[in-house]
């Protein structure tokens, strides 16, 4: 779905009200928006609220054999995807700039500074090393979406347990969660991008630009820093020219943003730790506040199921017993036998054939239910049958019925053809027809 | 110049927290949900519960579609989105009704609610109701339904595995029974979030 545009009004109110220093949400020129961080069950699975954008990041691990040319380091891969949801101009084909821009930035940010450690991740060199793949879903775009795309990933890393693995000579062991604790993966630092909006050519700045923001701002400078102040990339869009100062006021900016969200991840992680230490309950069901009016919470609910017996016993009785299913298969020559008869080609004219009713499937359905395995049956009935609708304005000119062994389960006639089912153990044979041109 | 009407559904569905050892009796597993969640879609819900995914798209639409009353918004695409976050056991049931939750949440007129229950049944024959991964994978069937809210008829069930006629009357029974603690769910979360007090 295009993206509704951008009315006149509303972008000249944006501007004025950043001229003057104003936000709509209320917020100062530096101000974050509230950072709500949520683990899930699994390690690794967190989802990460930047006011209302919501990024939801998975991380899971793979053993396969290294690259040719880095035979002792690890694999990582990582991938944001733009969740339809999002937004509805997020189409499955149609994001492809933004995606691949903002998958490039992640990448340089996590992979090229190096603040996951890649060779603790081999296990036998040239052989086996661990492939981290880190899968990062946006829920919600309410702007800002690398932000918390990057906070997401390194607290996903963070809070991720890979599976304990031993070497001893030749042989390689590796533990399930149940016989030896997972352990956490050697991070060095956590790398977090911090986005500038500039308004006006560079005039008036704004950090962590909301959706709104973001559709009139000129450029956006993204600096990734971690919590000593080293900075691990610096990306510059939108063709702004900004000047070196306004460059390193901005780092400096990020610095101070950096150390706060650095503490709250810690701190968010320490909480969860705590919890699972002690035998809390946690995972998402636990973040879901209690006293938000749009939630709601019930406990275990036990069932009864003493009566379900009767009820089926009663069910079945009731029932039609279902009709004579003859299953034996008829070999025609070695390599082709038939089970059952495929019914006739039930394509007659469309505008006669709305009296034709599949659910009558009669023997036909029931061999096929009792042998197939897997299905996925729209709606169960048991034992019923139509009765056979006969049709008396039907074109066919003559029509040869072979009498079988037995009589005829049931005569299926549609306004331009019949057909008739008859015990495999006979050869069909049967005239065509005449069916009508538009065949 | 055709009018084009978009309603946008959108869910995020979890299965299952914790895997406490489930005792003889049949229970569901606790329940959360949320609504509204998203800003941007039309409506929004959380629901959580304790090549195989096109048929799983196809089983949930199917649903929809007997439920969704599609005539009241002619030339308009309904597109339900559904965000696997964990899955714990009994994901295509936690899916049918992160879906019905989320359509109520979006205000699509539909002619019930509907709710999805799955029961396992093991080698020797004991039913489950809400099964987690480990029971469902040790399962010698499972077999998930959709019930509707009216009269609690079958609008879709999926089966995997080796049953009986009367075993499968039997789920359909208990699931008819669990369906009731799930309609209840809704009920009541709906309430709380439209009463005025």
């Amino acid at each position: 779905m295009k993206e509704t545009p951008l009315s006149n009004c509303e972008r000249r109110f944006l501007l004025r009200a950043i001229e003057e220093k104003k936000r709509l949400d209320g917020r100062q020129t530096y101000d974050y928006r509230n950072i709500r961080i949520s683990f899930g069950t699994d390690y690794g699975c967190c989802i990460v609220e930047l006011g209302k954008t919501r990024v939801l990041g998975q991380v899971s691990c793979e053993l396969v054999s290294p690259k040719l040319n880095r035979a002792t380091e690890g694999i990582l891969f990582f991938n944001l995807e733009l969740s339809q949801m999002a937004a509805p101009a997020f189409e499955p084909g149609r994001q492809s700039d933004l995606l691949v821009k903002l998958n490039r930035l992640l990448e340089r940010c996590l992979r090229n500074s190096k603040c996951i450690d890649t060779e603790s991740l081999c296990v036998v060199a040239g052989e086996k090393v661990w492939q981290i793949r880190v899968d990062l879903h946006l829920l919600n775009h309410d702007g800002n979406i690398i932000d918390a795309a990057s906070i997401a990933a390194i607290v996903a890393l963070c809070h991720f347990r890979r599976p304990d693995v031993s070497v001893q000579g030749d042989e390689v062991t590796l533990y399930t969660p149940e016989e030896r604790d997972p352990v956490p993966l050697s991070i060095h630092h956590m790398p977090i991008c911090v986005s500038f909006a500039f308004f006006q050519q560079g005039t008036y700045l704004l950090v962590d630009p909301n959706e709104r923001e973001e559709r009139v701002m000129d450029g956006l400078l993204v600096i990734a820093m971690n919590k000593h102040r080293e900075i691990c990339t610096i990306q510059s869009s939108g063709g702004i020219m900004l000047l070196k100062d306004q460059v390193l006021r901005c780092s400096k900016i990020a610095g101070v943003k950096v150390a706060e969200i650095t503490e709250l991840i810690l701190k968010a992680l320490e909480n969860d730790q705590k919890v699972r230490k002690e035998g809390g309950k946690f995972g998402f069901a636990e973040s879901i506040a209690n006293q938000r009016i749009t939630a709601f919470k019930m406990e275990k609910a036990p069932i009864d199921t003493s009566d379900v017996e009767e009820k089926a016993e009663e069910i079945i009785a009731e029932a039609e017993p279902p009709s004579e299913v003859v299953s034996t298969p008829v070999l025609w020559t070695p390599g082709t036998a038939q089970i059952g008869e495929g019914v006739e080609n039930s394509w007659g004219d469309l505008e006669d054939s709305e009296k034709e009713d599949d659910e009558g499937g009669g023997d036909q359905a029931i061999i096929l239910d009792s042998i197939k395995m897997d299905t996925g049956v729209e709606v169960s009935d048991i034992g019923s049958q139509d009765a056979p609708i006969i049709l008396s304005d039907s074109e066919e000119e003559e029509m040869i019925i072979l009498e079988p062994d037995k009589n005829p389960k049931k005569i299926r006639t549609q306004t331009t053809s019949a057909k008739q089912e008859k015990a495999p153990s006979k050869k069909p044979v049967k005239r065509r027809k005449k069916k009508r041109a538009a065949n | 110049m055709e009018e084009e009407m978009h309603t946008d559904a959108k869910i995020r569905a979890e299965s299952g927290t914790g895997s406490s050892p489930r005792g003889p009796g049949c229970s569901l597993r606790h329940f959360a949900c949320e609504q509204n969640l998203l800003s941007r879609p039309d409506g929004s819900a959380s629901f959580l519960q304790g090549v195989a995914e096109k048929s799983r798209e196809r089983l949930i639409r199917n649903t929809c579609e007997a439920v969704v009353l599609g005539t009241l918004h002619p030339r308009t695409s309904i597109t339900v989105v559904l965000q696997v976050v964990s899955d714990a056991g009994s994901l295509l049931a936690c899916c049918l009704n992160a879906a019905c939750m989320a359509l109520v949440d979006a205000g699509v007129p539909m002619r019930a609610l509907f709710c999805g229950v799955t029961c396992a049944l093991d080698s020797d024959g004991t039913l489950v109701l809400d099964p987690t991964s480990k029971q469902e994978k040790e399962a010698r069937a499972v077999l998930t339904f959709a019930l509707d809210s009216v009269e609690r008829k079958l609008l879709m069930s999926s089966t995997k595995g080796l049953y009986s006629d009367t075993e499968l009357q039997q789920c359909l029974a208990a699931a008819q029974a669990a369906s009731q603690h799930v309609f209840r769910f809704y009920r009541e979360s709906l309430q709380r979030r439209y009463s005025k007090s």
